[in-house]
């Protein structure tokens, strides 16, 4: 959303600032640490290696495009369309199996699809100059809608056996093919985020986009890098999970656009665009499905922890404000 | 502006006429009042609906939780009607209509006390709302033998021609264009949504402003519920799921902007008009309804692209003159 640019950039970092920004990933860990702590209380099965190895991939696909998407956000836009993105591929995959593509194929159409996906939502929005909230809603339902005219109400199945490792190979004991790319990917875009002139100018951007622009960074040309990146990611999302399932059917992922920002905006980026941490998105990431994991073992239905979700949202974002006011009158 | 906004308004309504025309040529009994009348009475929730969520973003907001507030609504009011059949269906009405509203002023709360950016606000309650479902209903469903027959004929009840279902939505509009164009409130919409800064100078709180929209469009959500659940006589966890994008895509296609400040409640209405005869034609001219997603999606990218062109802020002309000079 365009929102006011109520927050003031202070010239220079004041150490309160950094500290909060600090105590966000903290306050966090602490909720993780707790619901950690709840779940090896509340249930004996929580602390099987095989059972928590199997738990993560609540989060591991989505964690993916989440930190594509934390990027896109911090640049004071949004994606909406990811979850059809992983619809439109895992489509395209398997109408490639049925005219007998192999792996790796299977592999570069996913990419080459995701990339064209963020290609058109990047073109509209950087380009054109909309609103990307409004832009990829559209793109939500064309993408989506494509692969519901190609699939209707039936399915593809027949992977390869080589496919099938992305989602469901052990690269090492318990630790899964999912898992590493997980940790790869986190690092990658901490260094991209973090340690990059790119990464900078999306903060930049988010900041204000019209200064970004008169110290000299390509506001659009970055926005449209994002927005391929983000597509590119929901590919990737979209092998595992097509490959973990072993079929696609076109409501694949349906409804994930909200979970990854839900992820996004708990890990502590600001959702009006111009601050946020990977570290942060990697910990709410880990909290979501921790308690998506821990719920389940108490038989707690899906659609319950929904509620929590969407309480810890609020709360976690609630909580800060309402510290920073009271400091505020007391110190006033 | 006035006459620009109306002026699109007005190729809004002649390409609504021209989709229709398309359909008559290949199928022309769909053209007739009768059918007319039936897609409009399909689509009245949808109206309705588009109208709440007009409301909020022209306030330069966002209700990304009317499709679960509307579940919500319709199935406490359908558990009302199973374990209370003897309940006037008016009071049920009302408590949809003040349920509605209760939950949307959660929203409203949240976003003028605490400063929340609307869309997560929204996106927190839309999952809640969702989930509160399955609390209260332990996953069951509401079917029609459960319900009183009143509570599922009061839609469908014919009024001078016209089902109730379609005349709540005309009184919807109605009341709507009221409140925009004729009330204080209704400026004040307009206002916090133009220039939020502004608007404060001008002696208009910005936080309740917003917090009155959110208010209204979950009062129209909660009315919404009602009829949804009496219509298609049946409540469960699920229903209207996903909804929210499409009251969004209606405002969207309806030329409102998402910026704030900008919409005419005739864009909304024939906004989600548009949406609605795509849905109902389909099918008619045997187009598999498949396709109605990938259409509507279509649609939303060319209105955006379109609405692009009248949305040019005088901020960009000013800066502009200041790089010139």
């Amino acid at each position: 959303m365009t929102g006011t640019h109520s927050n003031n950039i202070p010239d220079r970092l004041r150490s309160p600032l950094i500290r909060m920004i600090a105590s966000w990933e903290f306050l966090l860990l602490c909720v993780g640490v707790a619901i950690f702590f709840l779940n090896v209380q509340a249930s004996p099965y929580f602390l099987d290696p095989w059972n928590l190895s199997d738990a993560t991939f609540n989060f591991t696909e989505k964690a993916m495009i989440a930190f594509a998407m934390a990027l896109v956000i911090i640049s004071g836009e949004i994606d909406l369309s990811v979850a059809s993105i992983i619809a439109l591929v895992s489509t395209c995959m398997g109408f490639a199996v049925q005219l007998g593509a192999d792996t790796p194929m299977l592999i570069g159409i996913a990419v080459l699809v995701g990339a064209a996906c963020g290609a058109f939502n990047g073109f509209l929005v950087a380009v054109m100059g909309l609103p990307s909230i409004v832009v990829t809603i559209g793109t939500l339902s064309l993408f989506r809608g494509i692969a519901y005219i190609v699939l209707g109400d039936k399915a593809y199945s027949g992977y390869p056996e080589s496919f099938a490792f992305f989602g469901q190979g052990y690269v090492w004991w318990v630790i899964t093919f999912e898992m590493v790319l997980f940790v790869v990917v986190a690092i990658l875009f901490y260094i991209l985020l973090h340690r990059t002139s790119f990464g900078r100018s999306t903060i930049a951007i988010g900041n204000n986009p019209t200064a970004a622009l008169f110290s000299g960074i390509r506001v659009s040309r970055v926005k449209f890098v994002l927005f391929v990146l983000t597509g590119i990611m929901a590919a990737i999302a979209a092998v595992c999970l097509t490959s973990r399932l072993g079929s696609t059917r076109p409501s694949i992922a349906v409804g994930w656009e909200l979970e990854i920002v839900t992820m996004v905006v708990l890990g502590g980026v600001n959702i009006l665009g111009g601050s946020g941490t990977i570290p942060g998105v990697v910990i709410a990431a880990i909290v979501m499905g921790m308690v998506t994991f821990g719920l389940g073992l108490l038989n707690v239905p899906g659609i319950v922890m929904s509620i929590f979700i969407g309480l810890l949202l609020i709360c976690v974002i609630a909580l800060p404000i309402i510290i920073r006011r009271t400091r505020h009158r007391v110190a006033g | 502006m006035i006459p620009h906004r109306l002026s699109r308004d007005l190729l809004l309504a002649l390409a609504l006429m021209a989709l229709i025309a398309v359909v008559y040529l290949r199928f022309p009994t769909f053209a007739t009042p009768a059918s007319l009348l039936g897609v409009f009475n399909d689509t009245s929730i949808l109206i309705i609906l588009a109208l709440g969520q007009m409301a909020v973003v022209l306030t330069r907001c966002i209700d990304l939780s009317m499709a679960s507030n509307l579940a919500l609504v319709g199935m406490c009011t359908a558990m009302l009607n199973a374990s209370l059949p003897e309940l006037p269906v008016p009071v049920l009405v009302i408590i949809a209509l003040v349920l509605g509203a209760l939950l949307g002023s959660i929203n409203g709360l949240l976003v003028w006390k605490l400063d929340i950016p609307p869309i997560v606000v929204t996106l927190g309650t839309l999952t809640i709302f969702r989930g509160i479902i399955f609390l209260i209903s332990d996953g069951q469903w509401v079917n029609a033998h459960e319900m009183s027959p009143a509570f599922k004929a009061l839609p469908r009840l014919e009024v001078m021609g016209l089902p109730v279902l379609s005349w709540l939505a005309i009184t919807s509009i109605a009341c709507l264009y009221v409140l925009l164009t004729r009330t204080p409130m209704g400026r004040a919409f307009y206002a916090v949504g133009g220039n939020p800064d502004a608007a404060v100078y001008t002696g208009i709180n910005v936080g309740r402003t917003r917090f009155n929209a959110f208010v209204l469009s979950g009062a129209l959500s909660g009315i919404s519920g009602y009829l949804w659940v009496s219509r298609y006589a049946v409540a469960y966890v699920d229903i209207a799921a996903g909804f929210e994008l499409d009251v969004v895509a209606a405002c969207v296609i309806g030329g409102i902007s998402i910026a704030g400040g900008m919409g005419t409640v005739a864009g909304a209405v024939l906004g989600a008009l548009f949406l609605g005869v795509i849905k109902n034609a389909l099918p008619v001219v045997n187009i598999s309804p498949f396709w109605q997603q990938a259409i509507s999606g279509s649609a939303i990218i060319i209105a955006v692209i379109f609405n692009a062109r009248s949305e040019r802020r005088p901020g960009r002309i000013i800066l502009k003159q200041a790089e010139q000079t």
